[in-house]
């Protein structure tokens, strides 16, 4: 069994983190080839050559895939299908794009978000915002899947794998890039980061969402937000945690001002040790909490971070 | 400009999901039933751009049980012109894939020629997020999953997508397929005068035969179960005790 995996390459970088944890997932299963996809994609190949369980990595270099639009992505990937039995990504939004489209052109189904690899064709994903974990068999000739990194465990260093230069593929020529608006911060990477603090509706403002991040800052975490804190405008898109957000299974999850919606839980509820700050006692968060903190987040969160 | 806007019928999104016993997958029987929320975005999108003069018609679909005419109704008290139901379940339990789901709408839009379809992100109940760009596959159209804003210039549209790093702008050529993620727009509310009306608004119904799709699934269901549950922890009755727990655990 032979597996090809599409790395996450941003900008000419490889994430490693979500990589490196699909490659972990799918080890078990076969030789696992990376594919580094970008308008420079050389250095993440090497990258990815050093992650352990990796066969092969191949480099495709054009501008064509500079910014990870789906329609040459996925023509990319159903020509190199033919050598695969799996085809599989990481479940970021750049995969979750790509990979149906892959699936529809090959005439299978796509296998979203697998959570545990039970054997070659069937897997676990959650259902229902996480509230229903369903156990699918795929009778499809070829498996076409995105893995939840949040349920794996990074991979450790490994190789190098030999690293190997292909053609780019067709080009669709259906969409074009125009801009991108991405935040720069130096603090960890939201779905990677060992601390997780979030801030929700309760935050009231953008200006005080600078308590959260005073309260992050302090720890060395990422910041996440409520779907509520985003819609505000109190947050940017991308922090946004839940069913339809980030998955993040930190060592440490902090929910200030959140009420633990079953659609925020979805995004949290694998977390080492959740922490909930609120001053509703009656707020859901706190049946799934393991350290509840009743009281009003401007008065306890600056305590907090100032004896931390 | 045609918009045909996909919408399904999902539990409602304040319903929380109960397993069945004997694991056979979630109870559904006497359980509210909703639009999916992100198709009321993609509905109100449609209608945002016939109220602007950039499309001239919002044809609805639904695909699954008889029941998802009750859907279809809310597509149509909104502002959408007619609909299309097409029966492909008879047990309220069958989860249509969004690959028989893309190939049933693949021979709607080649029936009714739209110059855009508007799908919702995600379905909240099989999580999938695959039916859109699904179909853009099978059109061979271009697709921009993940919308929260979207322009119509001529022949292309400008869409701005939710992606992990943020925020990115592209231009894809029509015919497109746009996905609507969660900030596109707020889904206005069917006015009783509107809900009246939408009774005598046409609806049509077809069956997945007559569009000639299998709908066999290809990822068999083996079980569902619950997740492993969290137990609540203890409160703690200052931030001191707080830091003092979070010591002992080791997290700090
Ligand atoms: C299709 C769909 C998808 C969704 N996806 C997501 C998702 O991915 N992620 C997500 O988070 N949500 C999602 N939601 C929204 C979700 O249902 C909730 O509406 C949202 O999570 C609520 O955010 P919140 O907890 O910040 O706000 P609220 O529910 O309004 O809670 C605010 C909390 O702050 C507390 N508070 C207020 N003031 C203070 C204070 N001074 N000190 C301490 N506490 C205070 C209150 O007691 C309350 O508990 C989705 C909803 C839908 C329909
Ligand atoms: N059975 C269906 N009938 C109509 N539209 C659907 C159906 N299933 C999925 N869709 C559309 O595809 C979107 C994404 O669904 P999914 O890929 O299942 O997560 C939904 O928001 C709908 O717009």
């Amino acid at each position: 069994m032979a597996v090809l995996l599409l790395g996450e390459v941003t900008n000419g970088a490889l994430n490693r983190d979500a990589t490196g944890k699909a490659v972990a997932a799918l080890k078990g299963l076969g030789d696992v080839t990376v594919l580094c996809a970008g308008a420079s994609a050389q250095a993440a190949g090497e990258a990815a050559a050093t992650i352990e369980g990796v066969a092969r990595v191949l480099v495709a270099e054009d501008p064509l895939y500079g910014h990870r639009l789906a329609e040459p992505a996925a023509a990319l990937l159903v020509g190199l299908a033919g050598d695969y039995d799996h085809i599989a990504a990481p479940a970021t939004t750049d995969a979750k794009n790509i990979m149906p489209r892959v699936a529809a052109l090959l005439d299978v189904m796509v296998i979203p978000d697998v959570s545990a690899v039970i054997d070659a064709s069937t897997f676990e994903r959650p259902i229902y915002a996480g509230n229903a974990i369903q156990t699918v068999k795929s009778s499809d000739a070829k498996k076409v899947m995105t893995i939840r990194v949040a349920s794996f465990d990074a991979a450790g260093e490994g190789g190098p794998a030999p690293v190997e230069a292909i053609a780019a593929g067709d080009n669709p020529g259906l969409s074009a890039w125009l801009n991108d608006e991405v935040a720069q911060s130096d603090r960890p990477e939201l779905t990677s980061a060992g601390r997780v603090v979030s801030g929700g509706r309760g935050v009231g403002s953008k200006e005080q969402f600078a308590i959260i991040e005073a309260l992050a800052d302090k720890l060395g975490a990422a910041v996440g937000a409520s779907r509520a804190a985003v819609d505000s405008g109190y947050a940017p898109n991308d922090w946004q945690v839940g069913q339809t957000g980030k998955v993040v299974a930190p060592e440490l999850y902090v929910a200030i001002g959140i009420s633990g919606a079953i659609q925020h839980l979805a995004g949290m509820k694998d977390s080492k040790v959740i922490v909930a700050i609120n001053k509703d006692e009656e707020a859901p968060i706190f049946q799934i909490a393991d350290y509840g903190l009743v009281g009003d987040l401007f008065t306890t969160v600056p305590e907090l971070t100032e004896k931390l | 400009m045609k918009v045909l806007v996909p919408v399904k019928r999902v539990i409602d999104y304040n319903v929380k999901a109960r397993v069945k016993a004997d694991g056979s997958g979630v109870d559904l029987a006497n359980v509210k039933m909703s639009m999916n929320p992100f198709d009321e975005i993609a509905v109100e999108e449609a209608i945002r751009l016939k109220e602007k003069g950039a499309a001239s018609e919002v044809v609805a679909v639904s695909i699954g049980v008889k029941q998802a005419a009750e859907t279809l109704r809310t597509a149509l008290a909104m502002g959408a012109d007619r609909a299309i139901l097409v029966v492909a379940a008879d047990d309220l339990h069958t989860d249509i894939e969004p690959l028989a789901v893309a190939k049933i709408l693949k021979a709607v839009v080649e029936a009714e020629q739209p110059g855009l379809v508007i799908a919702g992100k995600q379905a909240i109940d099989n999580d999938m997020n695959a039916t859109g760009q699904m179909l853009a596959a099978l059109l061979g159209w271009s697709q921009a999953a993940f919308a929260s804003k979207l322009e119509i210039d001529g022949d292309a549209a400008r869409v701005t997508r939710e992606v992990d790093g943020g925020l990115q702008t592209i231009e894809v050529k029509l015919p497109a397929i746009v996905t609507a993620d969660l900030r596109l727009n707020e889904p206005r509310y069917a006015s009783l005068p509107n809900i009246m009306k939408a009774k005598k608004k046409p609806l049509d119904e077809k069956t997945a035969a007559d569009y000639g799709v299998d709908v066999t699934p290809r990822l068999e269901i083996m079980s569902t179960r619950e997740p492993e549950g969290r137990s609540a922890g203890i409160k703690v009755g200052s931030v001191d005790e707080l830091v003092g727990k979070l010591k002992e655990a080791g997290v700090i």
